[in-house]
């Protein structure tokens, strides 16, 4: 496993993309720690009474040439507010990079479905940008309640064809990501997925009734983030494993997921 | 420079800042961040006969200045703690303690007498304090009579340093400690995790799997110092505290209320360098305040 830092990344950029979801541009003076699509970072959230534990975001993006790392990052609770207050030249604290990361696909020529629903699509847009600078064709399947939940097309374009879907039909077609009409006229090789649980394990069932190849970015509640308090655990094959070090990316064959 | 060095019983530790179980891991899990061997002393998981899954998720709620858990003891058992992880860590130049929990008397015993043979293994904490166990761990811990059984027995078979951890949700600790020092305790350290729960009012549910966890943090420091007042005037072996230390100061109140040694917890989940930073912190105050060694420290505080 990489070597893991903590360490204090000045914010170059937060870009409100609306009143939901906001993204940081992080960097340093210093040349950035190797980073791998599907790891994650833990962030300090400093000045907040209410929360107390550190946050798991997932690597939406890294810029090598800019030197700049992403988070996409939606406002829920205290922590995520206070987050979305931070401005050009504060500091983030970080721990990172934590976790695994997504498997490459066996073959180049290989019809791959990288599928997001809400912010969840973070992981996605690292993991799209690095298939496609080794030669792999992406094709994004985006999901949200409402065109204001689809998020970062322009930068999923730059990577692959994208599909959307919207619950309320303002934006591609109508309904969830697994009804969406490419999953019936394409043939894939292999699915990547991250997102709210009820879509992935939708997801996860289309894949295994088809026998495709899929990993699932999970995300669950955390507190250490590096396998030492057992928080995190999700049920598998191998009984309960920490999702902060054996995952956050796993093979939908290895999950024991009933709900 | 000042004297960190502690002892509890016959052994020696560096210094008095030593890791809580279930937050340290194996110590390991932290070498990225710090010379781990820097550290008084590492208490590693909480380690049971047989392998255990612990509790469903969810397992983990954040609170206000704290934390709730129900881990449950996940383990992998100590025979595989003894093959596959010993090995791992016993070169560590720090006193690594096992943590040793059972749901029965015989399984107390059978994995306290395992442990006597590791060379590098100084001591056990026995956790008779788990609030997130339906057999065993705190039932032993809240009586004194079902306290002092369990010491009693691991003593027989357990030679050498005995550190029993003990619960706050008592309604006399003192007591208790009383009863496993009798028993032939060498140290004593609290407090385990308080019992307390949380809703979710939005959906109208807990939110742990097992309704009620062991809450950490900030939130209970004060009621970890008073207890661990109470207790260090009630005996004579050495009260190792701990609940919700987060910085060097805290550690320093804990020691001042009469602990010879202090556990950190929680604060190794927000920063994985906190142990260290209070280690300095320690020395700078003993410094700066002229004080030759941490036994000028150690009880004096002034009422």
């Amino acid at each position: 496993m990489k070597k893991k830092f903590m360490l204090d990344l000045v914010v170059k950029n937060n870009e409100f993309l609306n009143n939901q979801y906001f993204i940081l541009k992080l960097s340093s003076p210093e040349k950035l720690p190797e980073m791998l699509p599907g790891q994650f970072v833990e962030v300090r959230v400093d000045g907040s009474s209410e929360s107390f534990l550190r946050r798991p975001i997932s690597i939406n993006y890294v810029d090598r040439e800019m030197n700049e790392l992403w988070l996409l990052i939606q406002i829920i609770g205290a922590g995520t507010r206070k987050l979305s207050e931070l401005k050009a030249g504060n500091f983030l604290n970080l721990i990172f990079p934590l976790g695994n990361s997504f498997t490459l696909p066996a073959k180049k020529d290989s019809n791959l479905l990288l599928i997001g629903g809400g912010v969840g699509i973070a992981p996605l847009l690292f993991w799209g940008s690095y298939l496609h600078k080794l030669g792999y064709k992406c094709n994004f399947l985006l999901g949200g309640r409402s065109k204001e939940n689809l998020l970062q097309l322009c930068e999923f374009e730059r990577f692959g064809n994208v599909h959307t879907t919207t619950e309320d039909g303002s934006h591609g077609e109508r309904g969830f990501v697994t009804q969406h009409s490419l999953l019936k006229s394409t043939n894939f090789e292999a699915i990547y997925s991250c997102g709210p649980t009820p879509m992935m394990k939708a997801v996860a069932l289309y894949a295994a009734e088809k026998g495709i190849f899929c990993e699932v970015s999970l995300e669950n509640t955390m507190a250490c983030g590096i396998g030492a308090c057992l928080c995190c655990v999700t049920d598998t094959v191998d009984g309960h494993v920490c999702v902060c070090t054996e995952g956050p990316v796993f093979n939908i064959t290895t999950l024991k997921w009933q709900n | 420079m000042a004297e960190l060095k502690v002892k509890l019983g016959k052994l020696q530790l560096k210094n008095p800042v030593m890791t809580a179980s279930g937050t340290f891991g194996y110590g390991t899990e932290y070498s990225d961040f710090i010379d781990i061997s820097r550290i008084g002393g590492i208490i590693v998981k909480g380690t049971t006969l047989r392998e255990r899954q612990g509790n469903p998720y969810p397992r983990m709620a954040e609170t206000p200045s704290g934390m709730l858990n129900a881990v449950g003891l996940q383990n992998k058992g100590i025979d595989y703690f003894i093959d596959h992880i010993y090995p791992t860590i016993k070169n560590i130049d720090t006193n690594i303690f096992v943590n040793v929990s059972g749901s029965t008397l015989e399984e107390y015993i059978i994995t306290a007498e395992k442990l006597n043979s590791l060379e590098k293994i100084p001591g056990i904490e026995l956790n008779i304090s788990c609030p997130n166990v339906k057999e065993g761990g705190m039932a032993f811990g809240t009586s004194c009579l079902s306290a002092a059984q369990v010491v009693k027995a691991v003593r027989m078979v357990y030679k050498n340093e005995l550190m029993v951890k003990l619960s706050p949700n008592v309604t006399d600790i003192s007591e208790i400690a009383r009863a496993v020092e009798a028993e032939g305790a060498d140290s004593i350290s609290l407090i385990n995790t308080l019992l307390g729960m949380a809703i979710d009012a939005n959906k109208r549910k807990p939110i742990l799997s097992t309704i009620t966890g062991g809450l950490s943090g900030p939130a209970v420091k004060p009621i970890a110092l008073r207890m661990v007042w109470q207790v260090a005037k009630a005996v004579k072996v050495p009260v190792v505290g701990m609940g919700g230390i987060m910085n060097a100061t805290d550690a320093i109140e804990f020691l001042l209320a009469g602990a010879t040694a202090i556990q950190v917890g929680t604060a190794n989940f927000i920063d994985p360098t906190v142990t260290v930073k209070i280690i300095d912190g320690i020395g700078e105050y003993l410094n700066k305040n002229n004080f030759n060694s941490i036994y000028d420290l150690i009880g004096a505080l002034e009422t």
